[in-house]
């Protein structure tokens, strides 16, 4: 197939539609849709609204919640080990403070457990991958936060529950919003790079549903940056922490009280027994379960682990019958379908646009809206583009942001993006993006308030495995907020936890047998297994021939 | 919806490629990544993935390719399989990172030598530079930092994934991902100003001045909040018709 700067000659006569439309379109701004209008175009297209792709949960605390199928797939689950094989007289690991996930919500955790005067010896911290392969460091576009003068908290405040549909939990909205400002100030202290204008002021742009320019960036790393940065200090104050060494299901007492962990060692398949005064749960979300056939913008790690070994345990989820699906997602090239393109070229100006370079619509809407609008073009109109594969896409006029913003501004903002195309060969300084939604953000989670409790006694929430900071729908740049903000409070809440809680307590498997007993009862078929901690991509060309050896032990 | 669920995507008779994982040879379809080839041969990666993405850094790989003597190296879950390439994974580089109190230090080059003085030593042969999976000049911001010139250090740093390639490189052992870390935050805490409204923000919150109007905002009926917000006006945006 012969490709011109990456892009078929198929697709190259699009582009000059593109072209051609693009200084006519230069200052058109296209109407946002109304709420009534939303409402319809959410209805017909977005994979949420869709009987389809959801059932009810059958057992536990949230038995009948609608959620997608992937996603009672893993809470109907059964354990992945036999809790009789599980020695618990054995305790691989006495703390005070046990951390899951060493993301940013975790690794805030862990630092605010510290500065809250816990010794770092009696914390430590657990992680699936490397410390630092998550979501966190994958955060391109920014981080929300109220400091300009003509902008205030409450201002953030209507903009996070309106764009959750009113259904966040307002305590947890107020914390989000009102500790926004104190986190930015953090991480300047800690020597974070934020943007800023020759003036000494933030550059702060606009995400779609905000009313205000208020995301702080760093290029489009912005995660990176904060990540490396916490992970630095978090080395840097001596904190343990176990890679590779997934938890894989909470241990608990006689009154059901999280009182530790089992760990499975993934390299030598070994478990170890952690007992601990208190657990913060901070496992990130579940973009690898591919809700509805969806690719995904999330890291190897994101399979909703935290919530269903919360779940067993007995804590209340909420708000996981709304998925987040992020707008742009690149549909193209093949390599790299799936990850995302930041929604930041859309607020430093990039139209979004069908095959005949027309704009299809604003492009700043909330993120459910706007792509169920993509998804309707894609799925019922004859202007979208398709891809040698077969995958149709919309057009984002990322050269647009040049003469809009001056040559020079694409690799200045969105070196990381212009590094990701440019390895296939296609120049977005040139040539627009192509794009289709791709599975973002697990919006709802394991229920929490405001100091991060759960609903069950030992377990501390923090991060995107939690539900109730944004409803049914989270906006750009309060995620890298909501793990700063929580994952502080998760600290700082188990700092208490930890001194109130000196006398060591009993570690048994019952939430796990009684999960078993409770699955027997409704005989499902076929058996499922979870946490699935890594997803399965070999090809089944090798599955079918694999086998499973005897191994002698002794 | 149009993508199917797994990663590898096979048509029926996809072309394919001859390459050498470790040493063993595999027939893997054309166009995919280093990675999604790995899974297609049937390893099942526990080491050498983390985003999927090329922001993570786990996934450092070095390869050869046929007819070529020249060592390359890459970032597996970017970088597209080529027939005849001989490649292995490289995903752990052991190199210790000094623990010091970034609120004690100078923004300044002796801050840097003091715990990484094998920067010092520096040979400008620029093999860093050359194996950087971000094309990053490497070995520019060594020198820079090694001048004091921290803000040239920290941008042109700034896109590192801290893959530690440029360490395994290095005939000066320098661990110059963990240099440039310190560079970043030195700069970023000492050179890069704080904006004004930014303090005065905060103290706002601590002194409660918010209190009143958050009891209000969480308090009153749907009705009236949802009013609020589609009335809420859009400041330094330009914004089309809708709820305005
Ligand atoms: C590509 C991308 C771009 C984004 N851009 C933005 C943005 O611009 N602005 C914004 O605000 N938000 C953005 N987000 C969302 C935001 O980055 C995440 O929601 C947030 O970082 C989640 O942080 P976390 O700490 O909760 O989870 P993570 O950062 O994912 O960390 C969770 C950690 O837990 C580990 N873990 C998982 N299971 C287990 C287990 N069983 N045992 C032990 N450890 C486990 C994981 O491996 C991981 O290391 C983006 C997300 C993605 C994927
Ligand atoms: S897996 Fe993260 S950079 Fe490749």
């Amino acid at each position: 197939m012969k490709l011109i700067g990456g892009y078929t000659e198929e697709m190259r006569r699009s582009i000059d539609n593109v072209n051609k439309t693009r200084n006519k379109r230069r200052d058109q701004i296209i109407a946002d849709l109304t709420m009534e209008d939303r409402k319809i175009v959410l209805d017909q297209f977005h994979p949420d609204y869709n009987p389809k792709y959801k059932r009810n949960i059958s057992w536990g605390p949230n038995k009948g919640d609608n959620v997608p199928n992937e996603v009672a797939d893993v809470l109907e689950s059964y354990p992945i080990i036999n809790p009789n094989d599980i020695d618990l007289n054995q305790i691989d690991y006495d703390v005070g403070v046990l951390i899951i996930g060493a993301g940013g919500a975790g690794t805030n955790a862990v630092l605010w457990a510290k500065y809250s005067d816990v010794p770092k010896k009696d914390i430590l911290l657990v992680t699936k991958l490397r410390f630092g392969d998550c979501n966190s460091v994958m955060a391109q576009g920014g981080i929300q936060a109220a400091d300009r003068l003509e902008d205030n908290p409450y201002i953030h405040y209507l903009d996070a529950i309106g764009g959750g549909h009113f259904e966040n939990k307002p305590e947890l909205v107020k914390a989000l919003v009102g500790d926004a400002p104190k986190v930015i100030k953090w991480h300047k202290e800690l020597g974070v790079n934020y943007d800023c204008d020759d003036d000494g002021n933030f550059v702060e742009v606009p995400g779609g549903g905000t009313s205000r320019n208020r995301m702080h960036c760093a290029k489009d790393y912005t995660g990176m940056e904060i990540f490396r940065t916490l992970k630095d200090e978090a080395i840097n104050q001596g904190i343990p922490y176990l890679e590779f060494s997934p938890a894989i299901e909470l241990l608990t007492d006689d009154s059901g009280r999280v009182t530790g962990a089992i760990l499975y060692n993934i390299e030598t398949k070994r478990y170890f027994v952690v007992r601990a005064r208190v657990v913060v749960m901070a496992t990130g979300g579940f973009g690898r379960l591919h809700v509805g056939g969806f690719a995904t913008t999330n890291h190897y790690g994101a399979t909703m682990d935290g919530v269903v070994m919360a779940y067993r345990a007995g804590a209340k989820l909420r708000d996981l019958d709304s998925t987040q699906f992020h707008p742009t997602g690149a549909a193209y090239p093949e390599q790299i379908v799936g990850l995302l393109v930041t929604e930041k070229v859309r607020s430093l100006g990039g139209q979004v646009l069908g095959k005949d370079g027309i704009q299809i619509c604003y492009p700043l809407e909330p993120r459910d809206v706007e792509a169920a609008s993509l998804i309707k073009i894609c799925t019922t109109t004859h202007n979208y583009i398709e891809t040698p594969t077969g995958m149709r896409g919309i057009w984002l006029d990322s050269p647009l942001i040049e003469e809009l913003k001056g040559k020079g501004t694409i690799q200045q903002n969105l070196s990381a993006m212009y590094r990701m195309f440019k390895r296939f060969d296609i120049d977005i300084t040139m040539d627009p993006i192509l794009v289709y939604p791709t599975l973002h953000y697990q919006n709802g989670g394991v229920d929490l308030d405001s100091n991060c409790y759960s609903s069950i006694k030992g377990l501390l929430i923090a991060g995107e495995v939690s539900g109730g900071v944004h409803g049914k729908n989270r906006l750009m740049g309060n995620s890298l907020l909501e793990i700063n903000v929580f994952g502080r409070r998760a600290g700082i809440t188990a700092a208490k936890e930890y001194r109130k809680n000196s006398i060591p307590r009993k570690l048994t498997l019952n939430h796990v047998h009684n999960t078993m007993k409770a699955l027997d009862a409704l005989n499902l078929k076929p058996k499922k297994y979870a946490p699935i901690i890594l997803p399965e991509y070999r090809s089944e060309v090798v599955k079918d021939r694999l086998i499973q050896l005897y191994e002698q032990l002794s | 919806m149009s993508k199917t669920k797994s990663e590898t995507k096979q048509s029926a008779e996809p072309e394919k490629v001859r390459i050498y994982i470790m040493g063993s040879r595999y027939d893997v379809p054309t166009g995919l990544t280093i990675m999604k080839a790995m899974e297609y041969a049937g390893f099942k990666i526990t080491r050498g993935a983390g985003c999927r993405a090329g922001f993570c850094g786990a996934c450092s790989t070095v390869y050869r390719k046929a007819g070529d003597f020249r060592i390359y190296a890459a970032l597996a879950c970017q970088t597209p399989v080529e027939d005849g390439m001989v490649l292995t994974q490289l995903p752990f580089v052991p190199a210790p990172k000094p623990k010091y109190k970034i609120d004690d230090l100078r923004p300044s080059a002796n801050s840097i030598l003091r715990y990484y003085p094998e920067v010092a030593r520096c040979l400008s042969c620029n093999a860093c530079t050359r194996v950087c999976p971000q094309e990053i000049n490497v070995m520019n911001y060594i020198q820079d930092c090694l001048h004091g010139k921290l803000a040239k250090a920290a941008e042109e740093s700034f896109d590192c994934v801290q893959c530690g390639l440029c360490t395994i490189r290095c005939p000066a052992e320098i661990p110059q991902y963990h240099v440039a870390m310190l560079a970043r935050r030195l700069h970023g805490k000492y050179n890069i100003p704080t904006p004004k409204y930014l303090e005065i923000r905060v103290k706002e919150l601590e002194d409660g001045k918010y209190e009143e109007g958050f009891q209000e905002l969480m308090t009153i009926d749907k009705k009236k909040l949802k009013e609020r917000y589609t009335t809420r006006d859009f400041m330094d945006q330009k914004k089309g018709g809708g709820d305005e």
